[in-house]
């Protein structure tokens, strides 16, 4: 079973207590309301513009494409201390996450140096155009078709539940751009598409509590010139599969409803609350260390996929523990429209909490990834 | 220098009795500074040792001896004698209760601020659940006393992270055991392996296993931080009863015979969980610390 390493904790250097500090201090100027899921939920694009100026977004990208040439530690303790302040990060979160870097592994040059320098002052947000109606889990069976046209494709299908895609400046797409032969992992591209396009349309699907946060996107015969190709056509699974281990193992897989574990011990005055909160606190000190650990071996340069979906599969079921710790201990109720910061932080994660096992491949799906990992499957 | 050490120490410690080897290596003392009689290197080396020890679930008085009374008397600047040790804290004078290993070692007692190597005038045998000597002590003269500078909360701080260590070695071992019969039992014409409600179990275990792991190295390398110890011990106390009972829950039946070795490992699961507090009275002492939650969390206080 040496399929299933040890997993080093990540230390963080000295320098980065400087930079914590920075972060709080910005953090303490900054007039937003607190909220649960903030990385999902809270947009605010002025907001995500002011964390560019303090070079906060793109922090990993190099220098030359608008970037800071942090590493990725640095980059965890500036976004770990945006999601417990419960900060209004969404509009940004996946372009700083997952597609800059992306971009930089497999962009050409002149994608990069279009794109990245605005992703890193946050002018450019993105939403992913993976999954479709007939298309969850099992990824590669996207029927999202890209034909070939000269000088580019045209693309045809529909992208479901794209987060942010009403906020965004462009959306990449995985899309079919050859049959699938043999290997169905075969055939598939990723296409950035500036947004609004002509040939799409992007229509909200609000959550359950009303809330616009992800959206369906049509795309009629949109063209997308070669240019607009990321990386190599037939290069789409792979481009996809390496993006995930960057979303699968952040602390925000931990911290969803870090806001809640604060507004209980505010007001845990007895016995059994306090020790409630330090129950979770002792759980989330062990799933930051493991996450950290994650993110110091992909600062080695190491894609620890299978450490990645073990952390997110405890940490966000953890997410919903600290909902369920927090309801045992108060007798408060989730109110959308409530004064009270714990009611209204509660209705927040409530209506959010099944989400939390479902986004970035869901806990059964990442079970398997292990037991894979485990040489049992 | 750890691979080497952790393969050393697998082999050492799969004997049936380890000590002698243990001891002809100078592997007793580890973690404990040359001057004071120990073997020098760091808690990080002790860990490796440990952990091995509690994979093989070797019947050593190891966490005692060295990490516990070797470092407790350096600390005290006694010097430290050779052969098994182990520690009690307690009331000067008093029985000492529970004390691990209390029949086959010379003790080191830290009471009322000092301490002294003893020798039992009475023991009353006892064990936990695995079977480990927890025995029962009466004590008259000191051989040795000094002032220490530990106090009995660091100590069981010690004795926590201590465990901690020995039970991700104890769980890595069931996770083993569980995902190797997984592969070789046979139902329903196929291996137990295949069907994806075990896939599931063993993967969430995997998940406990790994957490709790990384949680314990990152505390043995900070030890005088009370959260990062706190932390890791109800972790690792909270994850080996999820662990014990999806290896229970792989292994069907036989997992329960005394014939079967799984138990080796489960018993010193729930025996370890408990020693030196459980995850329940961690929780109670991190809930009982002022201040912000975060800056708990993150050392920032
Ligand atoms: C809040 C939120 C934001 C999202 N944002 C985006 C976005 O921005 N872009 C995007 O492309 N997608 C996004 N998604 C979609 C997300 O990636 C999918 O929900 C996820 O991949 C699961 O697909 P599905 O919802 O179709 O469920 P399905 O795949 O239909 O699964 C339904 C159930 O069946 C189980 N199941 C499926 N296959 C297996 C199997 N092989 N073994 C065991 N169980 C199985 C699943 O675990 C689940 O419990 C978002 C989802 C949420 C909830």
């Amino acid at each position: 079973m040496a399929t299933l390493p040890d997993l080093d904790p990540g230390t963080l250097p000295p320098e980065t207590a400087a930079l914590r500090a920075r972060v709080r201090g910005f953090l303490a100027d900054e007039p937003f309301t607190p909220r649960c899921d903030c990385w999902l939920t809270g947009a605010d694009p002025a907001f995500s513009r002011r964390l560019g100026e303090q070079g906060w977004l793109g922090m990993t990208l190099p220098a030359r494409y608008g970037g800071h040439g942090r590493s990725p530690l640095e980059r965890f303790v500036v976004i770990e201390e945006l999601l417990a302040a419960g900060a209004p990060v969404g509009a940004h979160w996946i372009s700083d996450r997952q597609v800059g870097p992306s971009i930089l592994a497999n962009g050409t040059e002149e994608q990069r140096q279009e794109f990245l320098p605005a992703i890193a002052r946050g002018e450019c947000f993105f939403a992913i155009g993976m999954s479709e109606p007939d298309s969850g889990s099992d990824l590669a069976s996207v029927r999202t078709r890209a034909e070939r046209v000269p000088g580019g494709w045209r693309l045809h299908g529909t992208k479901v539940w794209t987060s942010g895609a009403h906020l965004a400046h462009a959306i990449l797409v995985l899309a079919r751009s050859a049959s699938a032969g043999d290997d169905r992992h075969a055939g598939l591209s990723q296409f950035i598409v500036p947004l609004p396009a002509e040939g799409v349309t992007v229509r909200p699907i609000l959550a359950m509590t009303g809330g616009h946060h992800f959206n369906e996107v049509v795309f009629d015969g949109a063209f997308v010139p070669d240019a607009m190709v990321l990386g190599q056509i037939g290069d789409g699974w792979r481009q996809v599969t390496a993006e995930l281990a960057y979303e699968r193992s952040g602390p925000e897989r931990l911290l969803s409803t870090f806001l809640l574990i604060r507004l209980l011990a505010e007001r845990a005055d007895e016995a059994g609350a306090r020790n409630a909160v330090g129950g979770l606190l002792a759980r989330l000190w062990a799933l930051r260390q493991a996450s950290l650990g994650v993110a110091g071996a992909l600062a080695q340069g190491r894609t620890p996929d299978l450490p990645a979906a073990l952390v997110k599969d405890l940490g966000t079921r953890f997410e919903r523990e600290v909902v369920e710790t927090v309801r045992r201990h108060t007798a408060v109720e989730p109110d959308p429209g409530s004064a009270d910061p714990l009611a209204r932080a509660l209705a927040e994660a409530v209506a959010q909490t099944p989400g939390f096992t479902l986004r970035g491949g869901t806990n059964e799906i990442l079970r398997g990834i292990v037991a894979r990992g485990l040489g049992v499957r | 220098m750890s691979e080497l050490l952790e393969e050393t120490a697998h082999q050492i410690m799969a004997a049936p009795d380890p000590w002698p080897a243990l001891e002809d290596a100078g592997l007793t003392l580890v973690g404990v500074p040359e001057e004071a009689g120990g073997s020098g290197g760091t808690l990080e080396d002790a860990a490796v040792l440990l952990r091995a020890a509690g994979y093989h679930g070797a019947p050593v008085p190891l966490a005692e001896t060295g990490w516990l009374a070797g470092r407790l008397l350096a600390a005290a600047g006694l010097p430290v004698p050779s052969g098994p040790l182990t520690v009690a804290h307690g009331p000067s004078g008093g029985p000492l209760r529970r004390v691990p290993w209390g029949r086959a070692a010379r003790c080191v007692v830290l009471a009322d601020g000092s301490v002294a190597i003893l020798d039992p005038a009475q023991v009353t045998e006892g064990a936990n659940l695995a079977g480990e000597p927890r025995d029962d002590l009466v004590f008259d003269a000191a051989e040795a006393v000094a002032p220490c500078p530990v106090t009995p909360a660091e100590l069981r701080r010690w004795g926590a992270l201590a465990r901690a260590v020995q039970l991700t070695g104890a769980m890595r071992r069931a996770l083993e055991l569980a995902v190797a019969y997984a592969g070789e039992r046979e139902q329903f014409g196929r291996p137990i392996g295949r069907f994806q409600a075990v896939q599931h179990l063993l993967a969430e275990m995997a998940g406990e296993v790994v957490v709790a792991d990384v949680a314990v190295r990152a505390a043995v390398r900070t030890p005088d931080d009370p959260v990062a110890v706190a932390s890791a011990k109800a972790n690792a106390s909270r994850a080996a009863g999820e662990v014990a009972a999806i290896a229970h829950q792989v292994h069907g039946a036989i997992g329960v015979t005394a014939e079967h070795p799984l138990h080796r490992t489960t018993l010193r699961l729930w025996s370890w969980r408990e020693e030196y507090g459980d995850e329940h009275a961690w929780a109670a002492e991190l809930g009982a610390l002022d201040g912000d939650p975060w800056e708990l969390l993150t050392g920032t206080r």
